[in-house]
């Protein structure tokens, strides 16, 4: 057992923080908020030139090596900082669909573009009346004449309004909840039928509604076995939900010692509010919820790089995004209200962290979900 | 980062685990599965049964008999223990006093005292709290007053749990009345045996009497039983008490109960058809509870491994103190809602030793109404969780 970060993942984590400490401060975030596409295309070849791009893949597909560990480390950095850049949806998410599923003449087409910054990519899995569960499906996909016509509409599309491709998953055969029977296709987001309804989401990420009508795609741009998605889709999904605990701790922990700085600051009755005992002990429950957050998040990454089952992964992710969910609240909603009127407005970070770790707190599913998922994956085995 | 032990480490649990499940005695065991108290000769003999295999004092340097294991190592020695329900040393020798003799203690007071201890021939109690000091310690009253080559005690000590069985108590006591109330206390070690020491036992919620407050009437100490320097108790009792963070969170206790309830609640009626594991909202709790129970094991690894590259623990512990006893409770209270009305019979006396009659509960339940009446002190003793809060906003968040 070994908690310690190795040598390349220390220089990880100082070169994301001293970037996000450098770069990426409250009013630049703004600003890139604020902009046409939602996020900075010249942040984006950084992270390429950098080489963080590549992190989430392993290094028989031109990455870093896949760690979980690693994708924590910086995921952490990006939450403190509220990053716009969609490293979560294109490269973490469809990213890492692509190369599970993918064959070798996909991946060799797409993977080093996305690596080098010049492919955006978002994975369409949500539908509305879908919820958390990755198998309902209703969007379907119908062979004809040697290509697959895909009909339906997917939700929630993060990254939708950038990506050059899209990664959706479709109905081929079985129940709506079936997991047999579950495909996925790689749709060019530009493609005749496909209406994409763009806008941004609470935490100023950009997402869509995207309408598939009769989408026609050749037989090559399915990713994986017809109608075998599921199993890779769910794998990926536990990876992508680690990496949201990760990037919620960070949020978290900002919004604690914002909310510590400012109770030492603040006076009310002519004392500093942080005087208050009424106030510290709540603010101590806050650290205790950021270190709880913190524990789990790593015994989710720990497990997910070890040979555990996949069961015992899975439960271990549920665990985390379910005790997350529970510290989101408690941290942010606490944040926000120590901070009192002034943590409510726009102007301040805080209500802005709010916002992003309340879309975190649902993204992949909310805490009875997991804990629901945990309960199924422990009496299973 | 690695969640995998060695396998020199596993090697190590399956010693562990072999050794608890051969030489653990099956009749004790029975007893604390059936939540029956272990009696004070039980406990020393497991205690001596641990001596003889060299693991009576797992957190001891070697130099005093202690194991030298790794922080990994003391974390699944003490995770198989809590797992198959064997009781941890008493406390009061091996941690509390223990470290404050090898820290501040002179090499004669070390020989005298420490064997005993290992070999659990000396039974020890702790004299901190007092009927009007409670979480504000410092304003401690029992005074010792030097005459010649003796402190003359006298004062009433209070919640000293087992008082009744030991042979000496570690006490903080006033040495000066004149200076700022942390200034003027000492730590004194006195023989229980002593003319002038008397006890009376506590009945608490539980019906149980396992503290005691006791008396001090003109007794001689000799003062060859002083800590270190007159007057630099305060600084001794905080060292202790920062210093012994090892097993405060409950974690294998709170294995061991968890799996007890979920084995409990699958055979037990939910009243409407099924089994109460099969009862959504109490299976819901339960998850939740398993999953607390997964982060604050975590956090005591990542804290104990934090120690293991030479940092000592920091009032960051004090979470541990706060989420271990409170998840604990939490544990107490499902069982008890379990439990339904097999919770509500009142017989503290069918936990002691040679009670005749036959238990009222069904299996699994035995003693677990008065278990979650009993764990309400999990949270107020050992610094009360909001005096563990205090220390956070002081220590950690510089409230």
């Amino acid at each position: 057992m070994d908690f310690s970060y190795s040598e390349e993942q220390q220089m990880l984590k100082e070169s994301v923080g001293k970037f996000v400490r450098q770069q990426y401060d409250f009013d630049t975030r703004n600003r890139i908020a604020a902009s046409e596409t939602g996020y900075s295309e010249e942040n984006w070849k950084l992270f390429a030139e950098l080489g963080w791009l590549t992190v989430p893949f392993a290094e028989e597909d031109g990455g870093f090596g896949d760690s979980a560990v690693d994708l924590m480390v910086m995921m952490e950095e990006f939450g403190k900082a509220m990053l716009l850049e969609p490293f979560l949806p294109s490269v973490v998410l469809a990213g890492r669909l692509l190369a599970a599923l993918g064959d070798a003449r996909q991946k060799e087409e797409l993977l080093p573009a996305l690596m080098t910054g010049n492919l955006q990519l978002a994975c369409a899995w949500a539908e509305s009346g879908s919820r958390y569960n990755l198998a309902n499906v209703r969007l379907s996909a119908r062979g004809e004449g040697g290509n697959v016509i895909l009909s339906g509409a997917k939700v929630n599309v993060l990254n939708g309004p950038n990506a050059d491709k899209l990664l959706v998953t479709a109905r081929e055969s079985g129940a709506v909840t079936g997991r047999e029977g579950l495909g996925m296709f790689l749709v060019d987001r530009d493609a005749p039928g496909v209406d994409v309804r763009a806008y941004a989401n609470m935490d100023a990420c950009r997402a869509a509604r995207i309408s598939f009508n009769e989408v026609s795609v050749p037989e090559s741009a399915r990713l994986g076995k017809p109608g075998g998605a599921y199993e890779a889709l769910e794998r990926v999904f536990d990876h992508a939900t680690a990496a949201v605990c990760a990037q919620a701790v960070g949020a978290l922990d900002a919004l604690l010692q914002k909310t510590v700085e400012y109770s030492k600051t603040r006076k009310q009755f002519g004392v500093h509010i942080g005087s208050f005992q009424a106030l510290q002990h709540r603010m101590a429950d806050m650290f205790i919820e950021c270190q709880l957050a913190r524990s789990i998040t790593v015994m989710a990454a720990m497990q997910l790089d070890s040979e555990a089952p996949w069961q015992t992964r899975s439960a271990a992710v549920s665990a985390a995004k379910s005790r997350l969910g529970r510290a989101i609240r408690k941290v942010g909603q606490e944040a926000v209200q120590i901070h009192g009127g002034i943590g409510m407005t726009d102007e301040l970070d805080v209500s802005h962290l709010f916002r992003q770790v309340t879309g975190l707190e649902l993204l992949f599913g909310d805490a009875d979900y997991h804990t629901a998922r945990f309960t199924r994956l422990q009496n299973a085995g | 980062m690695n969640a995998d032990f060695s396998p020199e480490d596993t090697a190590f649990r399956d010693e562990v685990r072999d050794f608890l499940q051969n030489e653990f005695p099956a009749e004790y065991r029975g007893k604390v599965d059936a939540g029956i108290r272990l009696s004070k000769d039980e406990i020393v003999h497991w205690q001596k049964i641990l001596y003889e295999k060299g693991w009576a004092a797992p957190n001891w340097p070697v130099e005093h008999g202690g194991t030298g294991w790794s922080p990994t190592r003391k974390h699944i020695f003490a995770m198989e223990m809590g797992l198959i329900g064997a009781p941890e040393p008493v406390a009061f020798g091996m941690k509390m006093v223990a470290p404050v003799l090898m820290a501040y203690g002179s090499e004669e007071q070390r020989q005298r005292f420490l064997p005993d201890i290992l070999q659990s021939n000396v039974w020890w109690c702790q004299g901190y709290s007092e009927p009007n000091s409670g979480s504000d310690l410092a304003s401690l009253k029992t005074s010792a007053v030097r005459d010649g080559d003796h402190y003359v005690v006298n004062g009433a000590k209070t919640w000293n749990t087992y008082g009744q069985y030991a042979d000496w108590i570690f006490c903080l006591v006033r040495t000066d009345t004149t200076v700022k109330k942390q200034e003027g206390i000492s730590f004194l070690l006195i023989d229980m045996h002593s003319p002038g020491v008397s006890h009376k036992p506590i009945v608490l919620l539980d019906g149980h009497s396992e503290v005691n407050e006791i008396f001090f009437d003109e007794v001689r100490v000799p003062a060859e039983n002083l800590i270190g320097e007159e007057n630099k108790g305060w600084t001794y009792a905080k060292v202790l008490l920062t210093h012994e963070r090892t097993n405060i969170a409950l974690v294998p206790r709170s294995t061991r109960r968890l799996r007890a309830l979920r084995r409990a609640a699958a055979s037990l009626d939910d009243g409407q058809g099924g089994s109460m594991l099969e009862e959504p909202v109490f299976s819901h709790r339960l998850a939740e509870l398993e999953i607390e129970l997964k982060a604050l094991e975590y956090a005591e690894l990542r804290t104990l491994a934090s120690l293991s590259v030479g940092k000592s623990p920091g009032p960051e512990s004090s979470i541990l103190k706060i989420v271990g006893t409170e998840l604990a409770q939490r544990i107490d209270e499902m069982f008890l809602e379990l439990g339904a009305y097999h919770s509500l019979p009142y017989l503290p006396e069918q936990f002691d030793e040679g009670f005749q009659g036959a238990t009222l509960e069904p299996g699994g339940l035995a003693g677990q109404g008065l278990a979650y009446l009993n764990d309400r002190k999990l949270s107020i003793f050992g610094g009360s969780n909001e005096i563990q809060r205090n220390i956070i906003c002081k220590a950690v968040l510089g409230l």
